[in-house]
């Protein structure tokens, strides 16, 4: 034992202070959570370089399939869609259905990954005190690692198909922020859903297939029936995608009303995501 | 416990050794206690925990896994589908910045549930828990390691789950997997390893995260003998530099040698808090065990 009576003053170097107290459901302290999610941004960061490196470590093309993947799901559609429609489809078309696979496939991605986010990591939760949040942020994250490369993917159908290439295209930008929005608001909803019901992940390949096959994806949002309107327009990612392919295939500035629709639903799902997450966190590690 | 090299002249700390541990060990608190009377009264050093009046009460599903369709047929029958666990009821104690205090009780007593409130991990559910400075946590539960992710990796996410920067994990990552001796096997993913691979690693990042406070729930012993022997060097020295420090051990060897203070858990209750002596006295009577080589072995 250290023979010295009394130890050395050993400065301490942070000057953290956590104070714990009692909650029901109410919101943590804002401001300290927030800086504590800021401090450990790199946290997120790096857990979704991780899941994705040991996501694709063994198979044989390895990080090949991120591009592979998405590519071939398209190909499967226009197959579909072209048989049902008796080929009159062409290459703009194509490029339209891809853009949209690929926005799609990032916000099903997130959700899917996110909702598993948080009861996959027991573990670290039990073990280790931070903002919780962090968990569905890095899988969208994840999702948002694979979905570039698709873009590059899509770069390069865009210029074979002969569409417009203008500064009409930085309005790709606003749209996968509204994209990314949205995705992070559903995925905080559903990760902590899936604390208290344990189906939930297990319900949304079905859900994100139905939800899939009501976007205008495989179809033009003109082209769907009057009759079919109302459920089309109900679907919280039509305005985006819609706006997205005015943008990519039209090569046009996007409608206002559905710039200011996609803005209303992706700042919804953010809150009413965040704060039943947030309000719910504290309590999770009891949960799992 | 008597290891093969228990009888090594250089081994000189008493949590290894059984045969001499009481001895030896209360030599090594009186060394370290400046006023033993002070357990009791508040010193003048700074606060490094304050848990006042803290009561956790869980509140669990009956079933393991929730289910919606569990939640609806209870709901059709009107039942109940949640039952309360008073796992901590009115604690009250406080840790001196640069204390090491230890804490017993019998399984269940609620050591486990005390130690995450103190992290921040699970929140109480009445009273106030107050912290200064930053925690590191080695938990019986297993260690926030994921089993598909390299040494490397979980060791980086660990220390940036725990706040550290970037810069900072890759500066402990070398301290760290040097003391757990794995080598190579730092960058192959967690599942190929042993159990005792697993508990060096976990005991390497928690004790070189260089935290202001340091909580241990009885994962002092882990690999082999000389593995042993270097966690319980490092132990020695942490607990010797003015870092404070939550020890949970069933081994009364280590709490008497190691600690200042001591506390008891019963029950979800706090026992008694007194000098490491006292608390063993006491908890050894109550449990009806004699102090013998099974009660102080580092287990």
């Amino acid at each position: 034992m250290s023979t010295t009576a009394a130890p050395p003053t050993r400065e301490v170097e942070s000057d953290e202070r956590h104070v714990y107290e009692p909650h029901r459901v109410g919101l943590p302290p804002i401001g300290p959570y927030l800086r504590a999610l800021w401090q450990r941004r790199q946290f997120a960061l790096q857990m979704s370089r991780t899941t994705l490196r040991a996501q694709h470590f063994k198979s044989a093309l390895g990080q090949l399939w991120l591009v592979l993947n998405p590519l071939l799901l398209t190909f499967v559609y226009f197959i579909l869609v072209s048989i049902l429609r008796e080929g009159t489809r062409g290459a703009e078309f194509f490029a339209h259905l891809m853009a949209g696979l690929f926005a799609f496939q990032f916000v099903s991605m997130s959700v899917q990954q996110g909702a598993k986010s948080v009861t996959k990591s027991g573990r670290l939760i039990l073990n280790t005190a931070f903002p919780r949040v962090l968990l569905p942020m890095a899988a969208v994250m994840t999702s948002f690692m694979k979905f570039l490369p698709t873009l590059l993917v899509y770069a390069v159908v865009h210029v074979i198909a002969g569409l417009p290439i203008g500064l009409h295209l930085l309005w790709v930008v606003p749209m996968i922020a509204l994209l990314v929005i949205f995705a992070t608001g559903v995925a905080m909803l559903f990760s902590a859903a899936q604390v208290y019901f344990r189906d939930v992940a297990s319900f949304l390949p079905y859900v994100m297939r139905i939800w899939l096959y009501g976007s205008p994806i495989l179809y033009y949002l003109h082209e769907v029936p009057e009759r079919f309107r109302p459920i089309i327009d109900a679907n919280p990612l039509t305005p985006v995608l819609a706006a997205w392919s005015q943008v990519l295939n039209e090569g046009r500035v996007p409608d206002t009303m559905l710039l200011v629709w996609a803005s209303a639903w992706a700042i919804a799902a953010f809150v009413i995501g965040g704060l039943f997450f947030i309000s719910r966190e504290r309590e999770f590690a009891v949960r799992l | 416990m008597n290891l093969p090299f228990g009888s090594n002249s250089t081994d000189t700390f008493p949590m290894a050794d059984t045969a001499d541990a009481s001895a030896s060990g209360t030599e090594a608190r009186a060394a370290m206690i400046e006023s033993p009377a002070s357990a009791m009264t508040p010193s003048s050093t700074p606060l490094a925990i304050k848990v006042d009046h803290v009561s956790v009460t869980y509140r669990t599903t009956l079933e393991r896994r929730p289910t919606l369709r569990g939640t609806i047929r209870r709901m059709g029958r009107r039942e109940r589908s949640v039952r309360e666990i008073k796992a901590i009821r009115d604690v009250s104690f406080e840790v001196s910045r640069g204390k090491v205090l230890g804490v017993v009780g019998s399984n269940g007593a609620g050591k486990s549930t005390l130690m995450r409130t103190v992290a921040g991990i699970l929140p109480p559910t009445e009273g106030r828990v107050e912290v200064r400075g930053r925690v590191s946590t080695l938990l019986a539960l297993g260690v926030g390691f994921n089993r598909e992710l390299t040494g490397r990796e979980n060791v980086v996410l660990g220390g940036l789950a725990a706040g550290l920067s970037r810069e900072k994990c890759y500066e402990k990552y070398d301290e760290i997997a040097e003391f757990a001796e794995l080598g190579e096997d730092m960058d192959r993913p967690m599942r190929t390893y042993s159990s005792g691979m697993y508990g060096r690693l976990a005991f390497s990042v928690a004790v070189n995260m260089d935290p202001d406070i340091l909580i241990i729930d009885e994962a002092m012993s882990v690999g082999d003998a000389r593995f042993r022997r270097k966690s319980s060097e490092k132990m020695r020295e942490l607990c010797g530099q003015a870092r404070t420090i939550l020890l949970v051990s069933h081994s009364l060897g280590s709490i008497r040698a190691l600690c200042d203070e001591a506390i008891w858990m019963h029950q979800g209750e706090l026992k008694m808090w007194d000098e490491p002596d006292a608390v063993i006295a006491g908890y050894t009577k109550f449990m009806d065990v004699r102090e013998d080589a099974v009660t102080l072995e580092d287990i």
